[in-house]
């Protein structure tokens, strides 16, 4: 497989060449990937350990915490039920409409943040369609928990359902007809026969789903009015305390958000190496 | 239509529309609704002054510019990953996906820090007279930096599955390193450069939080499309909003058709070379 196996012995000029290039990427990817990444630790940790914890132990950033997991902890199910049902559907049945239905789930992936977040303000802010009703009603929804969520349930959309559909289209649908000419019912069908085979790339879809989810800005920014201790997720802290020139304390949550990002690298990447061929149909061109 | 075996047609269906319908479709129609309030005339008015005009040029013109580049360093860094082994590589592999899981506020503020004038290449730059954080040059980086992951990853499996006796042949027959490039490994890789090139430009577009920090969002000079909504949006100016996000939608959809047609266009043309 390596470029030994090849016929010739790199001449000379080859082997310039190569190095260069792979000079070249590393350098890039030190610049744009390790550079930031190590900023992100190097200025939480700035003013030393202590003053670390202290800032990451003050009552915004607890409720910033709390609040950003509950966020998660809603919208990740919500698109994780639809992403199998999306799945099912598209990679099971044939019907009319079928390619309208996969772009408008991948619709949201091509929205910008900003205008996934405006589009609910406009539904539900005291301006829009059903303010008047949900003002009248004492429900708050923009500059809410509520409206966070859906924003982020948004945003987060497609992850699910992006991983399942290649995946589920390539294994095909012997497994689960056999199932049920033995006479499973659906649900037997669904829990023995085809959770077992997607298992995998589900828990992959919903790890970066998750952390979408939980670092989520833009979308959040909008509907969630920074109103601290109630509406502030953890990226949203990052900026306020950022804003109000508190650098080492924006860094101190920031580097929690970079270190949710390095677990999900590193499990994502587990998942790659143990259960390759169980997450991704490996078609040449595919995702 | 045969008797389905399957179980879940109808209610699979109906969720998915349903959920789809609530949380897409009727929010996207209170923005066409909302959008659509605005006269002809104000909108000609929002489109022609200056500071939409320099917001949306900076937004469009600098993702495809950032898409661009993306595709230049993509392509490099993809071969190396593909082709070469050296140490680190695996590291290296996996830290690719950094910009899609790093939250974008936090590598907003990283790469500020790092780029100021005070910041470690910051200063370093402008020593050299170059200028980055708070320049239309930041917010260009901002946006290589979120989109840089999806040129490598669309690559990476279309080059491990190029074979690679074709390039030998086409060095045996005489071919310098260059021509076999151009001529045998470039074309069947453009089409899939160019969904790597359409799905970076579409996250730059609308990309806010890394930009907003680097940019400095100075009127005229640094401002991002995404920016002018939410000063809309806090000035309750709830049509103005509505109706320059639905300029950005539809152009981000234009340009993604475009790119579509002539993806169709490049893989015709790709097709002898295989």
């Amino acid at each position: 497989m390596s470029m030994r196996a090849s016929a010739r012995a790199p001449d000379w000029p080859r082997r310039l060449l190569r190095g260069a290039l792979v000079l070249v990427a590393v350098g890039f990817m030190v610049l744009f990937l390790l550079l930031p990444l190590a900023t992100v630790f190097v200025e939480a940790l700035r003013a030393g350990v202590h003053a670390y914890l202290a800032s990451i132990r003050q009552p915004e950033a607890l409720a910033a915490i709390r609040l950003t997991l509950l966020v998660a902890a809603i919208a990740v199910p919500l698109n994780l039920v639809f992403g199998v049902a999306a799945a099912w559907l598209m990679t099971r049945f044939e019907f009319r409409g079928k390619a309208l239905l996969g772009a408008l789930i991948d619709l949201p992936f091509s929205v910008s943040p900003v205008i996934a977040g405006l589009v609910y303000v406009l539904l539900f802010g005291a301006q829009g369609w059903f303010g008047p009703w949900l003002d009248a009603h004492d429900v708050r929804i923009i500059f809410a928990v509520p409206g966070l969520v859906l924003a982020t349930v948004f945003i987060t959309l497609p992850f699910v359902a992006r991983e399942l559909i290649p995946l589920m289209q390539a294994q095909g649908s012997e497994e689960e007809q056999a199932a049920r000419v033995l006479g499973a019912n659906g649900w037997q069908m669904f829990f023995r026969v085809t959770l077992p085979n997607i298992r995998w790339a589900l828990l992959y879809g919903v790890l970066l789903c998750n952390a979408r989810a939980m670092g989520e800005f833009g979308a959040v920014s909008v509907v969630s009015g920074h109103i601290r201790g109630l509406t502030t997720t953890m990226p949203l802290e990052v900026e306020m305390r950022y804003n109000e020139y508190d650098f080492a304390g924006a860094f101190a949550v920031a580097s929690l958000l970079a270190l949710l990002a390095l677990v999900t690298l590193a499990v994502k990447t587990l998942l790659e190496w143990r259960y390759g061929n169980e997450i991704a149909a490996h078609a040449p061109g595919g995702h | 239509m045969r008797r389905r075996i399957l179980p879940g047609f109808n209610i699979s269906l109906g969720y998915a529309l349903a959920y789809l319908g609530l949380i897409v479709l009727l929010p996207l129609t209170a923005l066409a609704w909302k959008a659509s309030g605005i006269s002809i005339a104000g909108l000609l008015h929002l489109l022609a002054s200056p500071r939409t005009l320099t917001a949306l040029r900076l937004s469009f013109g600098g993702a495809l510019l950032a898409a661009s580049i993306n595709v230049v360093a993509g392509l490099l860094v993809a071969w190396v990953l593909v082709r070469y082994r050296f140490p680190g590589r695996r590291l290296f592999d996996a830290l690719i996906d950094l910009p899609f899981a790093l939250p974008t506020a936090v590598a907003g503020i990283a790469l500020t820090t790092l780029y100021a004038p005070n910041g470690w290449l910051g200063g370093w730059l402008a020593t050299l007279g170059i200028k980055v954080a708070y320049t239309p040059l930041g917010v260009l980086l901002a946006m290589v930096f979120v989109g840089f992951p999806f040129v490598v990853r669309t690559l990476q499996p279309v080059l491990e599955s190029l074979e690679r006796d074709v390039e030998e042949a086409a060095e045996s027959l005489g071919a310098r390193r260059w021509q076999t490039f151009l001529r045998v490994i470039l074309p069947p890789l453009l089409p899939t450069l160019l969904t790597g090139f359409a799905l970076a430009l579409s996250r730059a577009v609308g990309e806010y939080g890394s930009v907003i920090f680097i940019a400095g969002n100075i009127p005229l000079h640094s401002e991002i499309a995404p920016l002018l909504i939410v000063q809309k949006l806090e000035q309750f100016d709830y049509a103005g909003a509505a109706a320059l996000g639905a300029v950005m939608l539809l152009s981000s959809f234009v340009l993604l058709l475009a790119i579509t047609l002539l993806q169709r266009w490049s893989s015709r043309w790709a097709e002898p070379a295989r």
